[in-house]
């Protein structure tokens, strides 16, 4: 740590511990363990005092002399009733004073951002003292280059998409990190109404499908579903890339025979008549990951305060819509112009799992989407296999290490031992996709476990 | 006489037209009775209400988009929110890129254009990168642009550069190497110098020619913005379009069209209205 300021009877400019500072090593745990109080609040405010103490008298020998004859509670005392002392305790108690306060944080206008949308309306940044502009994006591709270009201090994407950036898949390599998962869940197959009788994947040869991007879970899902049913999905299906928004328009023209794709454009079709619902993603892998809140490493190496309390403010916001009680007022507050601009009752279904499946049915099911921040590694490895699978990625990488390089779990882990949240075992995840246990430790071996691939 | 009663007749032509055109609009869209089987009230509670009776979401009336551009234009000024503005304030983002682009490439490209016109070496070294690159999409720009620009604002200002700078400088190029030889004759007798030949001129004779590429120049400006914008988004009439596509609400869409097309009007007219200006008749 520091030398402690508080202390009259330091030596000068003498000795040296080990640990850098200007006090001698015997007094190390002293300083650091005892002199700083234990609590946290009670530790930033003992850091904004020094910090003060330290600016009236910058010379270390009068300080000395000033603390000697008054003492160090008269001191802060004396200097409190002419700086606002208080103030500057307060500010730093948030996590230390933000570094940057205006952020601007791009979203695309799905239901898996629920937790970046709802932050701004429901005041979960301005609680961390953040001043945040979402801003509405018109897809993945543009996202992703106008957080490159730094036009967005951080923005939402989908979860492969900080891997690929990260490795130089489809743009430049830039270390790219995601310290935060957005949503589980909350994806479906949606197929046109003239297919009502085509339940089976098995028939769906020639069919042409829509994915929101490349690098989504969509696209490994939708390959990984008719690759099971035997279908190639390079060669008997075809697959394009479809910003969402476009996605029911294409299906109601009869452009498209279907889409796995990110809500509310499932449940629009439904409500707008022009497709029904054939699963859930949950049904292929239930708690499977989709959309994420990325951040480059540059940002928050620069900016460290204002990334921990933005993504404090992500976490909140993130416990908050895991509730199913508070699932309808999250729908009313980014239904409107704004946010998704889209029917509260087609978010509605969305969040609280009860809808209608456009074949006349009602179904329910509350964990249709969840929402669940932690980035295990797992979940990385896990699409690195798919990203290798399917020949996006070509050269061979550590799969571990990539992994632990984006998908920040301590981060999280810490960030949520802070906040009060009880953060789960990192090592500790089964990821079971259509009955088809994966074991992270192996991940050449699964991808080579596939029958149709492409390596 | 007879231009009056030709005006009055053809006004008369237009009103029949856009009556008739709004009727059978009317009549196609008219909601249907419900043929369907009928739903299970709960599920029909959470569809929209064609989906309801088994059908599509249909086509809005006109008489819906009346309302919707009744809305719009009753309260065009208003912010709610970095990503909802009114229609007024999109439109002026538009025209203010199209006009900045459209400007700049103006500066670029008639300057460029007289040099073109006047010398036959730079007119055939130039060329061949004029001939590739106006065909060129400007939206095939945008990755470009957004790759080596950084900036999405930017980005579309330099979209819109780079779509309007061909129409004005092909025709300045062309008014200026078409200016009369007699004329430049006259000059050279007087000896007049080369600036004063140039602002004297050359500079008046081209005049017209110069102010149809800015016409044509604006023009493709402004259909070139909505696409732009569409796909940077953030703010301008073209990311309006893309917000209402996203909730599919053809209504609003349609109000955006006939404002489109009204704002495209009017840049076009006042163009005109300049080239009558600078135009001697001879």
């Amino acid at each position: 740590m520091f030398k402690d300021p508080f202390d009259p009877k330091a030596l000068l400019g003498r000795g040296g511990c080990s640990c850098g500072g200007n006090h001698s090593q015997a007094d190390h745990a002293r300083l650091t363990a005892e002199a700083v109080p234990a609590g946290e609040e009670d530790r930033w405010n003992r850091v904004v005092d020094a910090a003060v103490l330290r600016a009236v008298f910058p010379v270390d020998a009068q300080r000395r002399q000033f603390l000697k004859t008054v003492g160090a509670a008269t001191a802060m005392a004396a200097i409190s009733s002419v700086l606002p002392l208080g103030a500057a305790r307060e500010a730093f108690a948030q996590g230390g004073v933000p570094e940057k306060k205006d952020l601007k944080v791009g979203f695309i206008p799905i239901t898996c951002a629920t937790p970046i949308i709802m932050a701004h309306p429901m005041g979960f940044y301005s609680k961390q003292g953040l001043n945040v502009e979402v801003v509405k994006t018109a897809g993945w591709a543009v996202i992703r280059d106008k957080s490159l270009a730094k036009e967005y201090d951080a923005s939402h994407m989908l979860s492969p998409m900080p891997l690929a950036i990260s490795l130089g898949v489809g743009s430049n390599p830039v270390p790219w990190t995601m310290p935060a998962i957005e949503n589980i869940n909350g994806q479906a197959i949606t197929l046109a109404n003239k297919h009502k009788d085509k339940r089976n994947p098995k028939d769906w040869k020639g069919f042409r499908f829509a994915v929101p991007f490349d690098y989504s879970m969509h696209n490994y899902l939708l390959r990984y579903y008719v690759a099971e049913a035997g279908l190639d999905p390079d060669k008997d299906i075809s697959i394009r890339s479809v910003p969402p928004p476009e996605m029911v328009a294409n299906l109601r023209a009869d452009n498209l025979d279907g889409y796995l794709g990110p809500d509310p454009f499932n449940q629009r079709a439904v409500y707008d008549g022009v497709g029904f619902i054939h699963l859930l993603t949950k049904e292929l892998w239930d708690g499977h990951p989709c959309c994420a809140f990325a951040v480059s490493k540059e940002f928050a190496a620069q900016n460290p305060n204002s990334y921990r309390a933005l993504l404090k403010a992500i976490i909140d916001a993130t416990a908050y819509a895991q509730k199913q009680e508070n699932r309808k007022e999250i729908a009313k507050a980014i239904a409107p112009q704004n946010y998704l601009n889209q029917p509260e009752t087609v978010l509605e279904q969305i969040l609280t799992g009860t809808y209608a499946d456009g074949l006349g049915g009602v179904k329910k099911d509350p964990n249709r989407i969840g929402f669940d921040p932690f980035p295990w590694n797992q979940f990385a490895i896990w699409i690195l296999t798919q990203m290798k699978r399917w020949g996006q990625l070509k050269a061979d990488i550590d799969y571990a290490k990539v992994a632990q390089e984006v998908f920040l779990a301590t981060d999280t882990a810490n960030m949520m031992k802070e906040m009060g949240l009880t953060p789960p075992d990192p090592s500790n995840k089964t990821i079971v996709v259509m009955g088809k246990p994966f074991d992270p430790a192996k991940p050449a071996e699964y991808v080579n476990s596939f029958a149709i691939k492409r390596t | 006489m007879l231009k009056n009663s030709l005006r009055l007749r053809a006004g008369l032509l237009s009103v029949l037209i856009f009556v008739a055109i709004v009727g059978i609009w009317q009549v196609a869209t008219m909601p249907t009775a419900a043929s369907g089987p009928a739903m299970d009230p709960e599920y029909a509670k959470l569809v929209g209400a064609a989906a309801a009776t088994g059908q599509k979401s249909a086509m809005p009336t006109p008489a819906d988009i009346g309302a919707t551009i009744w809305k719009h234009l009753a309260d065009p000024f208003y912010i709610r929110g970095s990503n909802d503005k009114g229609i007024g304030i999109q439109l002026a983002y538009s025209l203010g890129r199209v006009l900045l682009g459209f400007g700049l490439a103006a500066l670029v490209a008639i300057p460029l254009g007289f040099l073109i016109g006047m010398s036959p070496l730079v007119y055939r070294a130039l060329d061949p990168f004029i001939q590739i690159l106006k065909p060129v999409s400007p939206l095939a720009w945008m990755p470009l642009a957004l790759y080596t620009i950084k900036d999405s604002a930017i980005s579309s200002i330099f979209v819109i550069f780079i779509c309007s700078i061909w129409p004005m400088l092909i025709n300045t190029a062309f008014g200026v190497g078409s200016v009369r030889k007699e004329w430049l004759n006259v000059a050279r007798t007087l000896e007049v110098g080369p600036f004063r030949t140039a602002f004297k001129v050359i500079l008046p004779a081209a005049a017209p020619t110069i102010m149809t590429g800015m016409r044509i120049s604006v023009g493709i400006a402004w259909l070139v913005i909505v696409a732009a914008e569409m796909l940077v988004g953030g703010t301008g009439i073209g990311y309006f379009v893309w917000n209402e596509w996203n909730n599919l609400s053809i209504a609003n869409i349609v109000t955006a069209i006939l404002l489109i097309g009204l704002v495209g009007l009017l840049l076009d007219q006042g163009l005109a209205y300049l080239a009558k200006l600078v135009t001697y008749p001879e």
